[in-house]
């Protein structure tokens, strides 16, 4: 196994000393990974049942920076360096959730929790329905996924649509900072395993996070830009392209709405739906493989739901099928990039 | 199948004279909990060859001594988590009959509420995590629940069953590396039956020590002979008490023999006759009977009375499972998530 | 007595083949031993009995299939047994009364071909129109939507005539957005008339939009876009569905022609006082009048009104004559009166108006170009005389009326002069015989005679 190598520990390191603030409430700046960071430390303060375990989440501060700082706060029982074994620390959370704890179990790639995934799909997604109600699993998996950042074929995977496939599990997304600092802690009060898929690419992002607003119910979709002539439906690492297309639509005189899944699984029919039918357009935005993923799923209930209100067919820009390649112009050809999402949103709307 | 390592085992036990002493009472207990066991799976047979009992159904004849002898070294607060070959386990655990001949015919009395059958058989208040289909798959799980003991102090154990297939899985060895290290209160109960499936253990694993391999994470483990119920028992006893005692997870192999075929699906192709006929003459119940008659421990007429209680319990058991009803359909989606489950007419409607 | 039944060896094994018998009749078994081979489709296995007692009777010969469950022997079993060592012997067992194996009236009865029985055959559902592969095919090549077409069929099953008869009908599925359709359904709007914007000419909501918009600025109707008749039938021109029906027609159908001049007098005389009655706009036309004679007759004469299928005469649901309508630019379209001999004439009329007018506006919906069991053809309106027409397949008959004109004729005895038409018959030699079509025609004469009972 190799771990991946990050150059933006250091920029993560100077934004921590800046900012120990824990649960603070006022609005201020801050990035996608300090926002994590907050959520990990409101939950170990908050609730004695949680620890966050995975490999080098501890003295090494986490492959991506995420928990930096937590061992020192929280002691190495509760910030827990695992030897690299997925199955077995994976396995571990959800004994340990079994037995009355909220773990933290974090993977530090998508492409190493095919490692676990026996755990995850056999014994995490199962053992509630297989006990006939007994044994629920409050179990929270993060893990970092997607492309974009020159990591070639083994770590530039987007396997979320795969666990969105599993029924008992749920499946978060969060793409803004605010979901970063508020989906932690209805994903550990949820009963069931939480699956919590972060974007690689958005570690870095910063904004002004304010005050916890009433945060959305985990299963909600978010209109992230109301729009009239075609909705833009997308998660994850792929918003901010969306968003991008969005403003480009605009100054073209098209106005897209805007749709953030967040919860993968369950998918939000509701919002998808009622957008598709007040602008009888859809464009699916999905860093994923169009085979058999998670856009084929939206498009289907679309199609399923919304078909007479349709004036266009549903398009899906989604990634080139093939590995991702790691020459920046090869994996830039093969991601959805702002260009093709404004195409697609132009020709549906004719 | 008596090692010198389980040579040692037992003498050290008797040394330290830590073996529970075996009354007469207590042993002819063991053997009634062994024959609850055989009897069952015996009738299991019938019922699966007259289609009441469906899927894949794995039996534990030969096998018993091994679920009742580590049993007798757990409390009420220790957990256990067992294999898909776990009718054996579950019922020394002291689930009913009823609730696992319930689980079979798939009806809503069963201990999963006919969503588990015979591979899944749970009982969360036994602290009985279940019946694992994946070979090995069960071994994270219970150093999870190990580790959850050691967080918060408690002094339990958790034992995992599982086959010496599983030895060969990189689950186990991910498992034993994690629970060393952590020194987690995990008893790791390896049932060596020579077969994962059709296929034995010298045919699979470079060396067939299995002991030897798990003593190489840093881990106490013994050799013992599985068909044996009083050695078990006492090999059994001694690794737990080193466990509650803080010294980390132990090892046990514990040599046996499935007399059946791998499930009721198997031909049995790969195994000479002879040797199902050798290891028949150790079968662990008649021998363990045998044994407590020719030292008085068992008077004729209480084995008749053993036969018999075990005998109803089960007639019991298929009637009551007969006659339980089944779970309505209307509820399929319950326990997918533990919130308000959608129902199937929700879901029709939705889409 | 026990049986010893095909025992399940699997969860996907429902029957086995009995390979050997390990024992015979008289023999003594005991519980778990080995009494026979069985073969599954994955293995050969031994497998055990579960009785202790004497084999009688081997019901299965070796080699034989049978179910799981099916009884392979009798086996005798001592109702009473003396208790043995616990060890040899487990507890005296209970017979096994939870384990239902059927028991046969008599041991030599075999459950075996009372379980192959095929099930009772379900009863055809209404949904969907059933067809076969072909049938869809040839749907495909031409372009007709075979959800629309009524099956005529065994169980409304569409058949090749039925795909025949939409695509001479012949109009195409419109290429339109799902959201089109529904705001074309709201606004009354033909989508037919339309010309998409959208990808490959698709009518998207916006193209019906601005119909509906211009159908308001003018205050009247959309003054609609007709697509010339050529453009029917999609990739396959009218005239080529024409010409292929018409040739299969005559290659196909026996043709036999009958003619006779019916005197109009009574009929017309009688339009005429009853058209007095009416307004001007519905005010009706000879040509109904022999419509709706040329239905009731076929109610009548039933062996005239229907379809040929697969070599046999199958007679309609109801009189829905098809009335061919030449279009200006060539070509002609038959829409269905359905139920046309129930019509009260000033129905009929408006009907007859209202097909025609659209049929020439192309116009029609797809439904109203299907199921006619009689075709009437008329070419009074062209001044024609006699017209003799080629039966549209699948039906087996097609009436025609030529132009009304005055002619010299008898009269008790004198020469007087008549309304007179000439009405022909061509009928399909296969389905009736020219017996039948006399019967026909002079019940269109007779009921012409008696106007005020149509």
């Amino acid at each position: 196994m190799t771990a991946v190598n990050v150059n933006d520990r250091t920029a993560t390191e100077k934004a921590e000393t800046a900012s120990r603030s824990g649960t603070s409430a006022a609005p201020h700046k801050t990035t996608y990974r300090e926002a994590l960071r907050e959520a990990l430390r409101e939950a170990l303060n908050t609730d004695g049942r949680v620890f966050l375990m995975g490999e080098d989440v501890g003295a090494y501060g986490g492959c991506f920076g995420v928990s930096l700082g937590l061992l020192e706060e929280f002691g190495p029982e509760r910030i827990r360096d695992t030897p690299l074994s997925e199955s077995a620390f994976v396995g571990a959370g959800i004994g340990a959730a079994l037995a009355g704890m909220r773990p933290i179990v974090e993977i530090m790639t998508v492409n190493f929790s095919l490692l676990a995934l026996d755990q995850i799909l056999n014994n995490a997604a199962t053992l509630l329905h297989m006990s006939g109600g007994q044994l629920p699993v409050p179990l929270v998996i993060r893990m970092t996924t997607g492309a974009g950042r020159q990591l070639a074929a083994q770590h530039s995977h987007s396997l979320e649509g795969w666990y969105a496939h599993i029924p008992g599990l749920r499946v978060l997304a969060p793409a803004t900072i605010e979901d970063a600092r508020h989906m932690l802690a209805p994903a550990l009060a949820d009963p069931d395993p939480v699956l919590i898929f972060e974007h690689g690419t958005l570690y870095n992002a910063s904004g002004e996070l304010g005050p916890a607003a009433e945060p959305l119910p985990l299963d909600r979709a978010a209109i992230r830009r109301t729009g009239t002539d075609v909705t833009l439906i997308t998660y994850g690492g792929s918003l901010p392209k969306t968003l991008a297309a969005a403003d480009e639509l605009a100054a073209a005189g098209i106005s897209a709405e805007v749709v953030d899944l967040r919860s993968l699984r369950p998918l939000d029919d509701t919002t998808i739906i009622d957008s598709v039918v007040r602008t009888h357009r859809a464009v699916v935005v999905d860093e994923a493989w169009r085979t058999g993923s998670l856009a084929a799923e939206v498009s289907a209930r679309i199609g399923e739901q919304a078909f007479y209100s349709l004036d266009a067919r549903v398009r899906r820009v989604c990634s080139a099928e093939v590995p991702i390649p790691y020459a920046r112009e090869l994996e830039a050809a093969a991601l959805p990039q702002v260009a093709d999402i404004v195409t697609a949103a132009r020709e549906a709307v004719g | 199948m008596t090692t010198k390592r389980t040579d040692r085992a037992a003498s050290a036990t008797n040394r330290r004279g830590t073996a529970r002493k075996a009354t007469a009472e207590h042993r002819q207990k063991l053997l009634e909990s062994m024959l609850r066991i055989r009897r069952f799976e015996e009738r299991s047979v019938e019922l699966y060859s007259a289609a009441r009992i469906r899927g894949f159904v794995h039996l534990y004849v030969g096998e018993e001594a091994v679920a009742v002898g580590v049993n007798e070294a757990l409390t009420e607060d220790d957990a256990i988590v067992s294999t898909y070959r776990e009718h054996g386990h579950a019922l020394a655990r002291g689930l009913t009959s009823e609730a696992v001949m319930a689980e079979m015919f798939g009806k809503v009395t069963g201990c999963s509420h006919g969503r588990g059958g015979s591979m899944h058989l749970f009982d969360a208040s036994r602290r009985f995590y279940g019946g694992n289909a994946i070979v090995g798959g069960g071994l994270p799980l219970a150093a999870g629940l190990a580790l959850a003991d050691r967080m918060n102090g408690r002094c339990r154990v958790t034992c995992c069953f599982f086959g010496d297939g599983a030895v060969a899985e990189g689950e186990f060895h991910e498992t034993a590396n994690l629970a060393a290290l952590w020194g987690l209160p995990l008893l790791l109960v390896c049932e060596n039956n020579q077969y994962a499936m059709g296929t034995a253990l010298d045919r699979a694993q470079a060396e067939t020590d299995l002991a030897l391999r798990a003593s190489s994470y840093g881990m106490v483990a013994w050799a013992v002979d599985g068909m044996d119920v009083e050695a078990v028992e006492r090999a059994a006893l001694r690794a737990t008490e080193a466990i509650r005692s803080g010294s980390g997870p132990h090892f046990l192999e514990l040599r046996t023999y499935r007399f059946r075929a791998h499930s009721m699906y198997d031909p049995d192709r790969y195994r000479d006759k002879d040797e199902i006929e050798r290891w028949r003459k150790r079968d662990p119940v008649v021998t363990f009977a045998d044994r407590l008659r020719r030292e008085h421990s068992l008077p004729t007429a209480r084995l008749r009375d053993i036969e018999n209680r075990v005998g109803a319990e089960i007639d019991h058991a298929v009637e009551a499972a007969d006659l339980a009803a089944a779970e309505p359909v209307e509820d399929l989606l319950l326990h997918v998530t533990s919130g308000v489950g959608e129902t199937r007419k929700e879901e029709e409607a939705r889409l | 007595m026990a049986e010893f039944t095909m025992p399940s060896l699997g969860a996907d094994m429902d029957e086995g083949v009995l390979q050997e018998w390990l024992v015979s009749p008289g023999v003594r078994v005991a519980k778990g031993d080995v009494v026979a081979v069985v073969e599954t489709d994955k293995a050969t296995i031994e497998v055990e009995c579960f009785e202790t007692g004497t084999v009688g009777v081997l019901l299965v010969e070796p080699g034989t299939r049978v179910p799981v469950g099916a009884p392979l022997a009798v086996i005798e079993t001592a109702d009473t047994r003396a208790p043995t060592e616990a060890r040899r012997e487990p507890a005296a067992k209970k017979p096994l009364v939870a384990v239902p194996v059927v028991v046969p009236a008599t041991p030599t009865e075999n459950l075996v071909p009372q379980l192959a029985r095929p099930p009772a055959r379900a009863p055809v559902a209404a949904g969907p129109p059933v067809t076969g592969p072909l049938v869809r095919h040839l749907a495909h090549d031409r372009n007709v939507d075979i959800a629309r077409i009524r099956g005529t069929g065994r169980g409304g099953r569409v058949t090749r005539h039925d795909v025949d008869r939409a695509s001479v009908a012949g109009i195409p599925r419109v290429r339109a957005t799902p959201y089109a359709r529904k705001v074309a359904e709201e606004l009354n709007i033909d989508l037919t008339a339309l010309q998409g914007t959208g990808e490959q000419g698709a009518v998207r909501a916006a193209d019906v939009r601005a119909a509906g918009a211009a159908t308001k600025g003018k205050g009247g109707r959309p003054a609609p876009v007709t697509r010339p008749p050529e453009q029917h039938g999609g990739g396959q021109s009218m005239r080529g569905t024409i010409a292929h029906l018409m040739a299969r027609s005559k290659r196909e159908i026996p043709h036999y022609y009958l003619s006779t001049t019916l005197d109009l007098a009574t009929a017309l005389a009688w339009l005429r006082a009853a058209n007095r009655q009416r307004p001007v706009k519905e005010r009706v036309l000879p040509a109904a009048l022999l419509l709706k004679a040329a239905a009731r007759a076929a109610r009548a004469v039933p062996d005239l009104n229907g379809y040929w299928h697969d070599d046999h005469f199958e007679p309609g649901d109801g009189v829905h004559l098809g009335v061919a309508v030449s279009l200006r630019g060539g070509g002609l379209l038959t829409p269905v009166l359905r139920d046309a001999d129930t019509l009260q004439l000033p129905a009929l009329m408006a009907a007859l108006k209202d097909l025609a007018g659209r049929a020439r506006a192309g116009r029609l919906r797809a439904s109203e170009l299907t199921d006619a069991t009689l075709t009437v053809t008329n070419l009074g309106d062209q001044g024609i005389e006699t017209v003799l027409g080629v039966i549209l397949p699948p039906q087996v008959a097609v009436v025609g009326f030529g132009a009304v004109t005055d002619r010299p004729c008898a009269v008790n005895g004198l020469l007087g002069v008549h309304p007179m038409v000439t009405a022909t018959l061509s009928a399909d030699h296969r389905a009736s015989d020219g017996a039948v079509g006399a019967r026909y025609l002079t019940t269109v004469d007779r009921l012409l005679q008696h106007p005020e009972e149509l």
